[in-house]
């Protein structure tokens, strides 16, 4: 058996990994943008920590399908045809939480940012509901056949566990943001951050330790197990920093707690990437969904090249933007008029 | 409904709506760091004008070829299922490349060049900005690869019916991608050349009729001011006519390539892909004419009811081989050939679905690859004489009175966007029935071809279909009027609209203590 299927499913799981880490808490900013922030400056500092980076952290989930597309190109299929309905809804989500990131402040009427607003709140949380459900059924399994299509219809992936992994994602991504504005913003919006963090935290996380639950209880392993009480350290550890006002230590244990959870899910699963709950004969798994040697050691020379360049200069930038934002560092509103000389009306 | 065909214009539509954004980003982007560059160089603050007023509407415009291009990367899987289980191999290896090496850079650069004004060194800063552009540049040429294997299928061998990927600097290096590539950044210069002479004409006709410049006697220009009018003042002009008339260079080099670039493109594929050439030219006949004019019910597939009007002897041999005498076979003896090589009914695969059994049409719409043809060729010349007549007009340093020029030359904006458009629609619909285009020896790989009415995802419902394109569809429409009224309001600002602080410096210096970001969302 050859190794590289394997390596490319810890690459995938990396990137997904790194999706949720780092676009976690831009999505979450975008919820606590309707949820927690109550003035139109509030909202302008959260949005302003998330500003320079989300972009960036946004091409973490492009390179994830992209690297399925290319390593796994039947699991890519598989899963993206049978997930249409819940893929739409993530798109549109994306789509309209970008335009408003980059929009809102192009306009001054209440009603210019109230819909942006809106649409960014909407949109984060419809994405992260729908990434969360497809990376639950991913791990849980979906009716398909043996060509890996799916059979029953638009709807036969609906289950409790797609609700699971959406509130899961969702949960995680409000927790990782309040954590993220503790540490990002300064005033009103950090303190209120660190109030919303001390009182929701465990709530919130609970849908997504019932999921990494679930899955260990179906196919855990000792090493899985391990992986899983690191996550149940670390969160700890996190809360009770965040209890104490460490802000900087409840970020690095909801990130500690997402990646050591993520992990103990991806490597519970293996070596299936994508089970199918009609026959276990349809499981789509590393040696079965995966591209041929050739490519997959293409892909590896471009990753070990690509991967390391990226995490250092999308570091760099965390480094250059690490000063805390407050409402006095937000420029005032300037309302964009035309550069015309006035006219009389009635003299034309 | 037949989800194959709402899957197909789903795709259609969505690309082509992607395709607007991009070329203008792909367009504006190198000159706006041209123009950043020549700020840093020479600290004149024209150019920073320059950088500040066209960067705004650069990003403007960025984000949406952001967000339309997400639809892009999923489709694949979503609606084309059974094409990504066949291609997955080749095909998605330069999606991922251009994730890991274009997006990352250009993403991530761009948010430090967005925010960076303050807080970095100004040639680092710069720099952001070139990485950020070369991001884009390079993603083109990625998404190209990918695009050119399915026209021209190279480095590949077939094991167990699937193309499997044996030589990726093949695949890389294909002469097709090579070509479209290079047709495809010089066209989108044209669009970004076209939307500065436009937008540059626009505010230079406003400050003439707003009395700020005049002309003397020999029609040379007087550049005046504005003192109530923020932004207008006698610099302002230098921002316009330079923008103009860098506008119209580009617009010339951009067409010259252009030109080049597409003899280069049709003459490999009069080899790879015969038919769609032969379609292009609504040549039944196997002959040496380039047809000017054609009627009749072009669309026909069978190929009897096409006119030529207008055709000139040896124009299309020229086209295709460089002499005037070599034969170019028509679609009337094309039909054979492919009907001999890859079957004259689609296989009895329940795959295939209704489909199964049914003859081929190996003719694409020949009304659109046709009329395609010519609309890209036409539209591309059209912008190129447009640019050409803007510089012999401003020669004298500002351009004519007249408001139905003025309006001319923002319609004109238009022009190489629909020649770009036309293209694409032309090499995509021209490609059919093929979704992975078969090529004659010795250019193809045997039996690495794919029909476009195998491609589509079994599961898919017309009702998932229908729904993701209309949703799709209304969101684009509603975002495509924003950004169009966007844009007119950061046109109408003018620079000051881009630069809140241009000429406040007096004004409104309130209480901020040098702590207030340079820019915020």
């Amino acid at each position: 058996m050859d190794a590289l299927p394997t390596v490319w499913f810890i690459a995938i799981s990396v990137l997904w990994i790194g999706y949720l880490l780092l676009e976690g808490f831009d999505l979450g900013v975008g919820m606590h943008l309707l949820l927690s922030a109550r003035s139109d400056s509030q909202r302008r500092v959260m949005l302003n920590t998330i500003g320079p980076v989300w972009d960036g952290n946004e091409v973490w989930l492009i390179t994830a399908g992209a690297a399925t597309f290319a390593a796994f190109p039947f699991w890519y299929a598989s899963l993206f045809s049978a997930l249409y309905l819940p893929l739409t809804f993530v798109l549109l989500g994306l789509i309209l939480r970008a335009v408003a990131i980059e929009y809102r402040g192009k306009g001054h009427t209440r009603r210019w940012t109230g819909t942006w607003d809106l649409a960014l709140a909407g949109g984060s949380f419809v994405a992260a509901f729908g990434v969360g459900a497809m990376l639950a059924l991913t791990t849980t399994g979906l009716p398909l056949n043996e060509n890996g299509d799916r059979i029953g219809g638009p709807f036969a992936w609906f289950s409790g566990y797609a609700v699971l992994g959406g509130l899961a994602v969702v949960g995680f991504c409000l927790v990782h943001a309040a954590a993220f504005l503790g540490l990002k913003s300064d005033g009103v919006v950090r303190d209120r951050a660190g109030v919303w963090f001390r009182r929701w935290t465990p709530l919130a996380l609970l849908p997504i330790v019932v999921w990494v639950l679930a899955v260990q209880l179906r196919t855990g392993s000792p090493l899985t197990w391990t992986l899983v009480l690191v996550a149940v350290a670390a969160v700890l550890w996190g809360v009770a920093g965040g209890r104490a006002g460490r802000e900087g230590r409840a970020f690095a244990g909801v990130a500690l707690f997402l990646v050591a959870g993520a992990a103990s899910i991806f490597a519970a699963v293996y070596p299936v990437v994508l089970p199918s709950s009609i026959n276990p004969a349809f499981d789509l798994t590393v040696d079965n969904a995966s591209s041929g040697a050739y490519t997959l050691m293409v892909m590896t020379w471009v990753t070990a090249f690509g991967l390391p360049l990226v995490l250092a200069y999308q570091g760099w930038t965390y480094w250059v933007f690490r000063r805390r934002v407050s409402e006095r560092h937000i420029p005032a509103a300037h309302a964009v008029v035309a550069a015309v000389v006035p006219r009389d009306r009635t003299a034309e | 409904m037949d989800p194959l065909e709402i899957a197909r214009w789903q795709f259609g539509i969505t690309t082509v709506y992607h395709f607007w954004m991009v070329p203008l980003t792909l367009g504006l982007g190198p000159v706006v760091a041209i123009f950043q560059t020549m700020w840093v160089r020479t600290g004149n603050e024209r150019y920073l004008r320059m950088t500040k007023f066209w960067g705004k509407l650069y990003l403007i415009n960025f984000i949406l070829g952001v967000a339309t291009g997400l639809v892009q990367e999923f489709q694949f899987g979503m609606a084309w299922s059974e094409y990504s289980r066949f291609v997955g191999d080749v095909f998605g290896a330069p999606l991922a490349m251009e994730g890991l090496l274009a997006f990352f850079f250009e993403s991530t650069f761009l948010g430090l060049w967005i925010f960076g004004w303050d807080r970095l060194p100004k040639r680092v800063h710069l720099a952001c900005l070139w990485i950020a552009v070369a991001g884009s540049v390079v993603s083109a040429y990625f998404i190209i690869v990918a695009n050119s294997w399915m026209q021209h299928p190279v480095g590949v061998e077939l094991v167990d019916g699937r193309p499997v990927m044996t030589d990726v600097w093949a695949v890389l290096t294909n002469n097709t991608a090579i070509a479209a590539y290079t047709h495809t950044i010089f066209g989108a210069l044209g669009v970004g050349a076209a939307f500065l002479i436009g937008i540059s004409w626009y505010q230079l006709w406003q400050r003439r009729r707003d009395g700020i410049d005049s002309v003397d006697a020999d029609g040379r220009v007087v550049v005046g001011e504005a003192p109530t009018v923020r932004g207008r003042d006698a610099a302002d002009h230098g921002v316009w006519i330079t923008s103009l008339r860098i506008g119209a260079v580009v617009a010339i080099v951009g067409f010259g390539g252009v030109a080049l670039t597409g003899d280069l493109q049709a003459k490999l594929m009069f080899d790879q892909q015969p038919m769609k050439m032969a379609a292009a030219e609504a040549a039944c006949q196997t002959g040496t004419a380039f047809s000017v004019l054609a009627i009749g019910d072009v669309g026909a597939t069978d190929c009897d009811d096409v006119v030529g009007l207008i055709e000139i002897p040896g124009v299309l041999s020229f086209l295709a081989h460089g002499d005037f005498d070599t034969e170019i076979k028509g679609v009337n003896d094309l039909i054979p050939e492919y009907q001999e090589a890859y079957g004259t009914h689609l296989p009895d695969d329940p795959m295939l679905g209704e489909r199964a059994g049914d003859e081929i049409t190996y003719v694409p719409l020949m009304a659109v690859t046709y009329w395609g043809f010519r609309l890209m060729i036409g539209f591309g010349a059209l912008a190129a004489f447009a640019a050409v007549v803007a510089l012999w007009l401003t020669r004298k340093g500002t351009v004519p009175q007249s408001k139905r020029i003025m309006q001319l030359a923002i319609l004109g904006i238009l022009a190489p966007f629909a020649a770009n458009s036309a293209g694409w629609v032309f090499t995509e619909m021209g490609r059919q029935p093929f979704v992975v285009a078969p090529n004659p020896n010795p250019s193809g790989v045997d039996g690495v071809f794919m029909f476009t009415a195998a491609a589509v995802s079994p599961s898919a419902t017309a009702g998932e279909l229908l729904f993701s394109l209309i949703s799709l569809g209304t969101v684009y429409g509603v975002l495509m009027v924003v950004e169009i009224v966007l844009l007119a309001r950061f046109v109408r600002g003018g620079v000051a609209a881009a630069m809140p602080d241009l000429h406040r410096e007096d004004e409104d210096h309130d209480a901020s203590d040098g702590d207030v970001l340079a820019f915020a969302y």
